[in-house]
Formats: C-alpha cells, structure tokens, sequence
C-alpha cells in the first residue's frame, strides 16, 4: 500500500496544512524583524543605502556600555515597572474583589472599571497631560483652592514628580487590566469553600489569606507576566506624556531607542538597544515560565 | 451532644417565600433525613441550622440555647457539604484540622485528633496528599472526616453521597450509617434520594413547597402516606393513583376509563364526591384472566409492556382502561398482550381528599 495513503498520514497533511499559515505568519511579523534587529545591530549601514552594510561585532553594544544615557533609559524603564506593577497588584486585587461582590449597579461598576484599559494609551495620556498642565490643569487647581498646595506644582517639570505622575497615569489604566485578569481567578473559586471557611470558623481576613489568595495565584501570575513585559516595552505613555523629560528622568528602553532610530536615524546603534530590551524581556520570561512550570 | 429544636423558622428572600413555618423537634443521637423533590426548601432548612443563611422568622434552638444569631463556627454544628468543599491547596491534614488551628487549639492535641479520625475513615496514608489527588470516594471521607475532628453536637449533611457513582454511594452510605451508630451525633441528612433517606433515617421529614408534608419513621411514611404527594414521592416505582366519583351504590367510578371499585372498607370519606384512590405497584397480585368473577377487587387487564428488572419485573397495565404499574416476581410474569386478572389488595389502598390531598383517615 502507497505509504502517503494511510490514514495516518493524510491526518499528518491535513495537521500542517493548518499549521502552516500561523507559522508564515508568525515567521514573517515576528522572526524575521528580530533577525533583522539582531542583523542591523551588528553592522554599520545607512539608511538610503549609500554606506553598504558593513559588519562591525559588537561596536554598537560596547558603545552603550558608556552610553549614560542608555543606562539612565535602563534604570528608568526598571524602576517604572518595578513601582507600577505592584500597586497596580495590589489595586487589581481590590478592584476584582470589590466588582465580585453582589450589588446594585454591579455592571455598570464593572463597565466603569474597564473604561481606562479601553482607552487608547496615548488618548490617556493627553488626558492627564493637560489635568497635571502647571497653568491650566486640574490638579492644580484644586489644590491652590481647596489649599492644600500653596503654589502650582510643575508635575511634569520635576524629574521625581514626573516619573510619579507617569507612574500614575499607568496605575490608573492598567488596574482594570489586572482587576480583569483576577476577577476571572475569583469567579472560579467555588462558594462552597467560603462555607466551609465560614463553618471552620475563618474570618474574612482569614477567608481571604487561606483561600483567595492561594487560589488567585495562577491567575495573578498570569497577570504579572504580561503586565511586567509591557511595562518593559513602554513607550506610549512618556511619548505623550512627557517625551522623556525633565532631562530623561522618564525616558524609557523603547522612547529612547525610537530616538536613536528615528531621530538621530541611527538605525544601527537604536537596533543593539532594541536588542538588549529584546533580551531582558526574553530572560523574564524565562524565569516566569519557570516558575510557573516548577509550581504544578 | 444535642437535641434540636425548630419553632416556626422561616426564610423569605424579598417576597419569595422558601421555607413556612418550620416546627420540628430533633432528638438527641437522632439521625433525621430532609427529603424532597429540589427547591422544596430541604437545603435551605439546613443551612438556616449551620448558619449559612440567615434565619427570616421563629427560633432555631441547639441543646436549648438560641442560635438566630450565633456564627456558625460557635453553634457545635460541622457539615459536610456536597461537593466536599475541600480547601483544594491544603493537604488532608490540613483540611481536617483547619477549624481546629482556628481555635488555636494546640499543635499537638490537632494531630492526635487528626490521627484518630484518619485511622477510622482509613485515610492515614492519605494525611499528606492533597484533595485532587484522591478518588471521589476519599474526597467525601476527608470531608467527613473533617466534620468528626471538630466533635461538634450536631452533624449536618446536605447530599454528602450524590456525587458519588451508584455501587460508592451504596458503600459510603453503609459508612455513614455505622458511623453514626458509633458516635451517636445527633444527624441531620439532606437528600432527594428516597433509598438514602429509608435507609438512614430514624425519622424522614418529607418536604413539599417549602413546608413540611409528614415526618415520620421510613415505616410510616411508606405504610401511611399523610398527603397524596408524599404517597406519589415515597416508593419506586411510584404509587398508582386514580381520580374516582361516588356512584349511588356507594361504589366508585372513574371518569377516564371503566374503572369500578366497590365501597372502600375503612376510609372515612365525608361524603366527598371525587378522591384519589391509590394502590402501590407491589401491592397488586396478579391472577389468571379466568379469576375475574364474584370477587369485586379482581379486575381485568391486559399487559401493555413488561420491563425484566432482575429479581423483579414491572408490568404496565390497562386495568378497565386505567394505566396501572404493577410490580411482579421476576422469574415467571406474563408477557406483552396477555390478558389476565388482577386483585387490588383493598387493605393496602390509600386514599385522599382531592381538594386537600390529605390521607382520608382508616
């Protein structure tokens, strides 16, 4: 019998016949822009291809290496993620569980959750650009009226207070990203549970330590590992909303590699950066999808 | 140990009524079944006694002292709940002795407890494995095991053994029942399995709609059926039932088939023009077609359809144009089409008021 015959192998065609077209697709809008970064970072070339591409090792990379202002967009992106992303946790957390409660108006609280992670980033961040505005904005105001400042505070002037306003900005979209996340954990917690709890003698606190908390924990990793790598990549939120400043303190990896590129059209050097946030993200995952792995 | 005592409870929510007026006495070491069809209000009975829900009206009374408004936790109830409600995180171990820790009850006396129940559910081995690697069968023994470790004064049950498959619920059932013969906890048992409830009940409280229709031994609720429902809901399969109309002779006729019974000895029907009369499948013999004669209890039927139970056989049978299930030896019953004879044993009769439903006295 023909060997391509059998029902086992027509199966086997039929299978990567369906694969095929997500791996082209994959291939072509994932692999190749990261070869091709990997490329352009280890070469010299410009962009009207007057310069032929010319490989160069590690030039570019030894450069960043004394480049302060890459590490400043490297710190910078870290210590943004590494403040966002807890509070965001903790308010997630609070957000889900107030919205898992029973009460009236409960889908329109839920709605109203949602309503920041629907808007587009760079709409939010005009929004609080012009409420935190110096002269005009919103928070001033209150403030000198109700006095609680005493004279109008430049938010996006101060290199602190604008790494805390973008802080902000992020808490305020991405909670109901998070409270989503969780809220899909609580609800497959069974209510029994709560009663046994209850039977046994729990408080809510106690409800709460003993069995939420352990059983949300798939559901929160999930949350942080795909939170966490897009916090890395930011770079929406300070592009409208501070363009990196005051002097970098909120430039982050991506504003400053878009920089290099596009403004500086260092093609070359920009990829090596784009390379190394490639890099950092990767390792993360790693480590998440470890640890995710060793815990079943 | 404790006596428990229910005065008039019961639970609304908003204007829907799921439990009226509940009055009941539960005896000390008494092992009480709540049975009835879902929604008649059995489990909400039981979660106003452990406290899961609130109570709307009257008085829950544990051991004499008044529980409206006592948390669970301190009403010396434990219950074991449907589907287990095991802490699926936690080892058996821990799932058993979690009220225990709760009440800072020292590490020691916890595991020594935890040992003791381990050892008579047979579940030593399993102390620290977690509830999802256990069999359903396990699962429902850490959960009992973790009502017994509390050694609380009352037992509650709501379906304990429903999840489980038939040839388990039968072993776990036996279980329950030497269980509760050696430690004497007063029981309250929630389920819609009749066969669980004859089985395991000192009393069963048969509950229809939110009240309570009879409660009685499983004997007399399947030898004297208060209401029409209870008769129908009690037995397998159920009881027949007839709507009959009183013929000038004192005799009764049925409007739908051709259906004559003669006086009903015993009954005292106070004049009533319609009731329902009923006879239990197993209380039907059935005789030779040429036995319909002089005797008015024997009728003529035939044999619509024949079912092979195994050690029994139910028959389906046009009696006079009544549709009727008899219930016959296994071993030699007439076959599809025969036509036959068959005595409705008038001793065994029920009868009820059409209107009220309620048993009419013998």
């Amino acid at each position: 019998m023909n060997a391509f015959n059998t029902l086992e192998r027509r199966t086997q065609f039929v299978g990567i016949g369906f694969v095929t077209p997500t791996f082209l697709v994959i291939a072509l809008i994932l692999v190749y822009p990261v070869v091709q970064s990997i490329v352009l970072s280890v070469g010299q070339s410009s962009v009207d291809g007057f310069e032929p591409y010319r490989f160069v090792g590690l030039e570019h990379y030894a450069a960043l290496m004394d480049d302060e202002r890459f590490w400043r967009s490297l710190s910078v992106t870290l210590i943004f993620t590494a403040i966002s992303i807890p509070l965001e946790l903790v308010l997630g957390v609070g957000l889900a569980l107030l919205m898992n409660e029973s009460f009236h108006g409960k889908g329109l609280a839920r709605l109203a959750v949602l309503f920041p992670w629907a808007l587009p980033t760079a709409l939010n961040a005009l929004i609080w650009r012009w409420m935190y505005n110096a002269d005009y904005g919103l928070f001033n105001a209150v403030g000198l009226e109700s006095g609680i400042i005493g004279e109008p505070v430049n938010w996006l002037g101060d290199e602190t207070l604008a790494m805390a306003s973008m802080v902000i900005v992020s808490v305020w979209k991405t909670s109901s990203f998070m409270a989503l996340i969780i809220l899909a954990g609580l609800q497959s917690i069974p209510r029994d549970l709560y009663e046994a709890g209850r039977m046994d003698g729990m408080s809510r606190w106690q409800e709460f330590r003993e069995i939420t908390l352990p059983l949300l924990k798939g559901s929160i990793m999930v949350a942080l590992i795909i939170r966490s790598m897009d916090a890395l990549r930011t770079f929406e939120l300070p592009f409208s909303l501070t363009d990196g400043g005051p002097d970098s303190a909120t430039e982050t990896l991506s504003l400053y590699a878009y920089k290099v590129i596009f403004e500086f059209v260092e093609f070359n050097a920009g990829s090596a950066i784009v390379v190394v946030q490639f890099a950092v993200i990767f390792l993360l995952s790693l480590l998440y999808i470890f640890t995710l792995r060793h815990k079943d | 140990m404790a006596n428990v005592s229910l005065q008039q409870i019961g639970k609304s929510y908003g204007g829907a009524v799921a439990v009226e007026a509940f009055n009941l006495e539960i005896r000390d070491g008494e092992f009480l079944v709540l049975l009835g069809p879902s929604g008649c209000g059995k489990s909400t009975t039981l979660r106003m006694i452990a406290g899961l829900e609130s109570i709307t009206r009257g008085d829950l009374l544990i051991g004499d002292a008044r529980m409206n408004n006592v948390d669970p936790k301190n009403r010396g109830v434990a219950m074991v709940f449907q589907n287990y409600a095991l802490y699926p995180h936690k080892t058996v171990a821990e799932n058993m002795g979690m009220a225990l820790k709760l009440q800072k009850m020292p590490k020691a006396e916890i595991e020594e407890r935890i040992a003791g129940v381990a050892d008579m559910l047979g579940l030593t081995a399993y102390l620290d494995r977690k509830p999802g690697s256990l069999s359903g069968g396990q699962r429902q023994r850490v959960a009992i095991g973790r009502a017994i470790v509390r050694t609380p004064e009352v037992f509650l049950f709501d379906e304990p053994l429903s999840n489980l498959d038939a040839k388990l619920r039968v072993k776990m059932r036996m279980e329950l029942q030497e269980l509760h013969d050696r430690l004497g906890v007063t029981s309250v048992y929630v389920t819609h399995d009749q066969v669980e409830a004859m089985t395991l009940a000192d009393r069963i409280v048969i509950m229809d709609g939110g009240v309570i229709a009879q409660v009685g031994t499983p004997r007399e609720v399947y030898d004297k059926p208060a209401t029409e429902f209870v008769a129908g809901f009690i037995g397998s399969p159920a009881m027949n039932l007839m709507t009959m109309q009183s013929a000038a002779d004192g005799s009764w006729r049925s409007n739908e088939s051709q259906l004559v019974l003669p006086r009903l000895p015993g009954f005292d029907t106070k004049g009533a023009n319609t009731i329902r009369v009923g006879i239990r499948p197993e209380h039907m013999t059935i005789l030779d077609a040429s036995a319909v004669g002089d005797d008015p209890w024997i009728l003529p039927g035939k044999v619509m359809l024949a079912e092979l139970l195994g050690a029994d056989a139910l028959l389906t049978l046009s009696v006079c144009g009544e549709t009727m299930t008899a219930r016959v030896n296994g071993v030699d019953y007439p076959e599809q089409g025969q036509q036959l004879a068959v005595r409705l044993n008038p001793e065994q009769l029920h009868a009820f008021d059409h209107d009220s439903k309620k048993a009419l006295q013998v």
